[in-house]
Parts: structure tokens; C-alpha cells; sequence
């Protein structure tokens, strides 16, 4: 495990996984992508049934899950319907957008050599990535850890907490991992500012 | 084309209050426990254009007050702000300038 680096004569920004490591990171970005295209909009009951069928273009109310409303904020604190409008105009987009990072990771590592099932000991994925995917996959970074810490609950300042519970507590191994995730992106940053 | 011509301004209005009354949308990134900070200063950086110190100022004041107007404009240049910036998973939204 190395992080990410600038490499010095080619600019690429380079990373060397294990297997586990590169198995572990696809399976987290194929979740984002279901995620993203799994959940539909919830249907608003109280709308004119005519006007709702004709009204295919994007949801207008937040997304029931914690993890999409998070990852598609209200835009308008005290303003329904503007708010309504925005989410009708940006949230499809956004969702292809996000979905698309995702499958950037898992295409990434795929050509980098990760198989479709991983069941060789001892393999090392190299990637090598130019800047404008380096940006993408820092991007798909971020919605991961979203997603993760919306799911887990974490808060500001609650590390020693996590720190604190038992290895085998499954909380303690996903938020080893949504640290991990941290630690990448945080080297992808640093890679891509140096 | 054509050439500017002469505008009368107010001569009651300050400069503050001209630029109030033609940016008055801005857009607000609030602090959340999971953005890192040199994700969020580099996100400055990067979209809005923001030399380095400017970019970490703001990236500061959304870590230490909670939240930083990040940029003014039209109504619609601050969408086009806020959408930006749940792309980028920051937390994003807009308001009218106060």
C-alpha cells in the first residue's frame, strides 16, 4: 500500500494495491453505482396524477435514503419549491455524473489488471492515471466516504470512539476502511498539488 | 458592436451597495465531519479559480464558523455554483446576499 504519488518524469499520478486492496476499492465504487441507480425518486402522493406522468424530467423531493441526501443536498434552505425546481434540474445529472467516477475506479483498476474474480495470492495492481482522472477517481473518493459515514454516523471529533471498540466489531472494520479511502484521497491531493 | 455609453449612477449608492444590488445570490459551503480539508481548499482552488491563500481562508471559515460564502453572483451563476459543488460532494446551498 502506497497511496498515490506524482511521478516525476511521465506527471502521471501512480499507486501500487494489493489484490485485497483493489478488489476492496471496486466493490465499494460498484456499490455507489447501484446505489445511484437503484433508488428512484419518491413519487409525491399529493401531486395532480396527470401533471406527475407527464413529469418525467427529475425528482423534485430529497431522496429517502441518508446516503443520496447527502450526496444531493437541498439547495434552498427556505424555499420549497425552488428547492424542488434545482433538485428536478441538477439531480439526474448529477447521479450520471457521480456514477460515471465510479465506474472510472472500476474500469481503472480492471485494466490495470484486477480479474473479474480475484483468487491469485500475491497480486499488485498498478495504476497510473493521468490528472484529469486522478481528479475523478479524488471526486468518487469523496462520495464513497460520504456514503460510508452517513451510513456509519461518524461525527465531528468521534475518532478515539471508533478507535475504542473491539477489532472484530464490523463498525470498527468499516470505519478502518472509510479511513483507508480518507488516507487515499488525502495522497491523491497532495499528488496532484505537488 | 457597440460602444459603452455614459451611465448615470446613483452618486447616493456606495460601492458596496452597487455590488449588492447586481450580486445578490451567494453561495454557502457548510462544514460537515467528513470532507477532508485540503480536499475542500483544493476544490476551491480548482473550480472557482482562488489563489492558494484565498482557498484556504474560506476552507477555514467553513471549518472554524460552520459555514463560508464561497462566491456571488446572479441567481443562475450560483446554481451553476452549488450543483458544482455537489459534484463535488461538498455540502452546498445558496441564499439570497443578507
Amino acid at each position: 500500500m502506497t497511496g498515490f504519488a506524482r511521478h516525476r518524469r511521465s506527471r502521471r499520478v501512480i499507486a501500487t494495491f494489493t489484490g485485497f486492496e483493489a478488489d476492496l476499492l471496486r466493490s465499494l465504487a460498484s456499490q455507489i453505482v447501484e446505489l445511484l441507480r437503484n433508488e428512484a425518486a419518491v413519487p409525491d402522493e399529493s401531486r395532480d396524477p396527470f401533471e406527475a406522468m407527464m413529469d418525467f424530467s427529475g425528482p423534485t423531493t430529497a431522496p429517502e435514503d441518508p446516503v443520496l441526501h447527502r450526496l444531493f443536498p437541498t439547495a434552498y434552505v427556505d424555499d420549497e419549491e425552488a428547492a424542488g425546481e434545482f433538485r428536478r434540474f441538477t439531480e439526474g445529472g448529477l447521479r450520471d455524473g457521480k456514477a460515471a467516477a465510479a465506474i472510472t475506479i472500476i474500469e481503472g483498476l480492471e485494466e490495470a489488471g484486477l480479474p473479474p474474480e480475484l483468487t491469485e495470492d500475491g497480486l499488485m495492481i498498478d495504476v497510473e492515471l493521468d490528472e484529469p482522472t486522478a481528479e475523478t477517481w479524488m471526486r468518487s473518493f469523496t462520495d464513497i466516504r460520504l456514503a460510508l459515514a452517513t451510513r456509519l454516523g461518524v461525527e465531528d471529533g468521534d475518532e478515539a470512539m471508533w478507535h475504542a471498540l473491539p477489532d472484530d466489531d464490523p463498525r470498527a472494520q468499516a470505519h478502518d476502511i472509510y479511513e483507508w479511502i480518507g488516507w487515499l484521497q488525502e495522497t491523491i491531493v497532495e499528488a496532484l498539488t505537488a | 458592436m457597440s460602444a459603452a455609453s455614459p451611465v448615470e449612477v446613483d452618486p447616493t449608492l456606495s460601492p458596496d451597495e452597487i455590488t449588492f444590488l447586481a450580486k445578490p445570490w451567494v453561495t454557502i459551503v457548510w462544514n460537515d465531519p467528513v470532507n477532508l480539508m485540503s480536499y475542500v481548499a483544493f476544490v476551491f482552488q480548482k473550480y472557482f479559480g482562488y489563489d492558494k491563500a484565498k482557498a484556504e481562508r474560506l476552507m477555514m471559515e467553513v471549518h472554524e464558523d460552520g459555514r463560508s460564502a464561497v462566491s456571488t453572483g446572479t441567481r443562475e451563476e450560483m446554481e451553476r455554483d452549488v450543483q458544482a459543488m455537489h459534484e463535488y460532494g461538498l455540502w452546498a446551498t445558496m441564499e439570497k446576499a443578507s
